[in-house]
């Protein structure tokens, strides 16, 4: 703001003119801060109010049963709105998860810290590229991709036998949920 | 006490006049505003995206009346407007196509600012606030198309919100936010509805701010010369408003024919199966009207690149005034920018087609040179051919050049008159 622009107003004294200006100059100033102060303190409790609500983020575990799903087989549950998987691998798939080098990778991780039990592979099951849910219907199926992991329908990203990303557009591995074992045959995630 | 000195007889109407100048600023802007007489159907467009906004509010207001924001009815309740509500079918059906209409329209009406330079100065406000518009719009669709939440409901609103993702740090917060929750869900569904009801109005306003800076400069023309006498222009009324009113009627008449014989050819089947957060369809298009943006997205394989070069083909289009360097509009003078355009028309359909199809073998080589193209017209050649494109002669004025090519009027054209032809 220059001094300039501001006429001194009516009532002033005349020849104090400067000061008074520097004086009324203050008052914008202090007013627009004040001002904004008060828009931005009140814009946050809008914009928070968008944020997950206190019923949804109290966080609910599940419990699921695992002891009918057989080798090469995958089952899916919900968990916070979210598909989670849940496959017992086969020897074959544990080998080859383990077999594979860091620089073949995008995002390199050894299948041993994505398991707590080789023979079960517990995911995530939300595409890391724009969140579809990665197909794999058994191992007959058409959709596994080359890597025999999941192959994602929505831009073609293909994970491998441990949920690591190999080949598309998805930057990082599918997600490993916290979990842990009750029983050998029940698991609490979350 | 002064009241505005309103020229109006009608007494009720000069009463209100002269308190509220409104009817003056109407008659001024609508009735008299002078127009060039050369423009042709394409300067029909806007009226029609106009007319096509009207239609959406009008049925939207309506739907809204029937509709349940909530993951648990919302697909009942459009079946329950489908089968049950009077009418409810034809409401339901005009507003999914008169979506699909208005793209239509706006597309006609970008690439027609495009081919006449309609975005060069002194114009360069209207076209930002008419990329803004357009922006605008393809919020509204995508929210839209969320709320019947069948399965491409569902999916469209994941894969669009997720897009956000990409960007490190704020990215999930920022989702997360978007969604009120960990995934697309009820808080997701009810807000969307919100905003759905809510850009259409400001879509409103901003037509408003739009059709304000145009009448500053006045429209443009296929010549892209200025207005230089009475004798280059016509009166809005009765010439532009009968032209638009007829067509009106034909554009009517295409949408009626898909609204009445074929309501859900542009739709998915996919999209009449209730949403399922556990299974993701096999093939996830977006609406037609935004492939060539998905085209886009899906080109550059890494999700930060992607995502922000289909935010930058879009955002590209505010900075286009300054990246033609020509100093002259239409290209009709100008046949090798010519060439590069209707190139970029085809460019523009070849990417809807890659967004259309799986991005494997030449769809992704397609979609690639397809990107190149799209960032090389704006970023390349028009800054380029602007400089060493020598244009054609441009004519004296723009009744110089209809008169002699018409043929049928007298040459000494003083002010048309309304038994001339325009
Ligand atoms: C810019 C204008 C608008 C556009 C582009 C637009 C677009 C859309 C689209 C694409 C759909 C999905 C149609 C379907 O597949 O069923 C939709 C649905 C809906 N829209 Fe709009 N809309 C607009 C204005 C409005 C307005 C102003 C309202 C209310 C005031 C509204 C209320 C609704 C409702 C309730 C639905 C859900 C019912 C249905 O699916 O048909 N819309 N909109
Ligand atoms: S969402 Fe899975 S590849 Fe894009």
């Amino acid at each position: 703001m220059s001094t300039i622009a501001h006429p001194s107003g009516a009532g002033t004294a005349p020849g104090d003119g400067g000061g008074d200006a520097s004086r009324r100059n203050f008052l914008y100033l202090a007013t627009t801060a004040v001002g904004a102060a008060g828009v931005g303190a009140l814009a946050w409790p809008f914009i928070d109010s968008m944020n997950p609500a206190a019923d949804t983020l109290a966080l609910a575990s599940i419990e699921v049963d695992i002891a009918s799903v057989k080798p090469g087989e995958q089952i899916v549950v919900t968990w916070q709105g979210k598909p989670v998987f849940i496959r017992h691998r086969t020897p074959d798939e544990i080998k080859a998860a383990e077999s594979v080098k860091p620089e073949e990778m995008k995002d390199p991780q050894p299948d041993s810290a994505r398991v707590q039990k080789p023979e079960w592979l517990i995911l995530i099951g939300i595409c890391t590229h724009l969140g579809c849910v990665p197909n794999f219907d058994g191992q007959n199926s058409s959709h596994l991709g080359q890597f025999n992991g999941w192959f994602c329908p929505c831009h073609g990203s293909q994970y491998d036998t441990s949920g690591r990303i190999r080949k598309g557009p998805a930057p990082k591995n599918l997600g490993v949920p916290k979990y842990a074992f009750l029983k050998d045959t029940v698991v609490k995630i979350g | 006490m002064a009241l505005y000195p309103s020229k109006f007889k009608n007494p009720l109407i000069n009463w209100i006049d002269s308190r509220l100048p409104i009817v003056t600023l109407m008659h001024h802007e609508y009735i008299e505003f002078q127009m060039p007489r050369n423009i042709n159907y394409l300067w029909a467009f806007g009226a029609i995206g106009m007319l096509l906004l009207m239609l959406m509010i009008g049925t939207g207001i309506m739907l809204a009346m029937q509709y349940t924001p909530n993951t648990g009815l919302a697909f009942a309740s459009v079946e329950h407007i489908m089968r049950d509500v009077n009418f409810g079918w034809l409401l339901r059906y005009m507003h999914a196509n008169a979506g699909a209409f208005f793209f239509l329209a706006i597309y006609v009406h970008i690439f027609r600012g495009l081919y006449y330079g309609s975005y060069q100065k002194p114009r360069e406000m209207i076209w930002i606030l008419g990329v803004l518009l357009y922006l605008l719009m393809m919020a509204t669709g995508f929210l839209g198309y969320v709320l019947p939440w069948g399965q491409m409901s569902f999916w469209a609103a994941t894969v669009i919100t997720n897009l956000f993702s990409a960007f490190p740090v704020v990215g999930d917060p920022i989702v997360t936010w978007l969604w009120g929750g960990f995934s697309v869900d009820n808080p997701t569904l009810n807000r969307f509805f919100a905003l759905h009801y809510l850009l259409p109005f400001v879509l409103l306003g901003v037509v408003i701010l739009h059709v304000a800076a145009l009448h500053i400069t006045g429209s443009n023309n296929p010549l892209g010369i200025d207005i230089k006498g009475p004798q280059d222009s016509v009166p809005f009324h009765p010439y532009v408003t009968i032209k638009d009113i007829f067509a009106f009627c034909v554009y009517l008449i295409l949408f009626s024919v898909f609204l009445f014989f074929m309501p859900n050819y542009m739709g998915h089947p996919d999209n009449y199966i209730p949403a399922n957060p556990l299974v993701t369809p096999a093939h996830i298009v977006p609406e037609w009207y935004f492939l060539p943006w998905y085209a886009i997205l899906r080109a550059i394989p890494d999700k930060l690149g992607g995502t922000l070069a289909m935010f930058a083909a879009v955002l590209v289009l505010f900075v286009l005034p300054w990246l033609d360097t020509s100093k002259v509009k239409s290209m009709v003078f100008k046949p090798l920018t010519r060439f590069c355009f209707w190139l970029f028309v085809a460019d523009c359909i070849i990417l809807g087609f890659c967004g259309a199809n799986n991005p494997e073998g030449i769809w992704v080589i397609a979609s690639r040179l397809g990107t190149l193209y799209y960032f090389g017209y704006f970023l390349v050649l028009l800054p380029l051919l602007g400089k060493i494109e020598q244009p054609k002669p441009l004519p004296a004025s723009i009744s110089e050049s209809i008169l002699k090519g018409g043929g049928s009027v007298h040459a000494h054209g003083a002010t048309a008159q309304p038994m001339e032809k325009a």
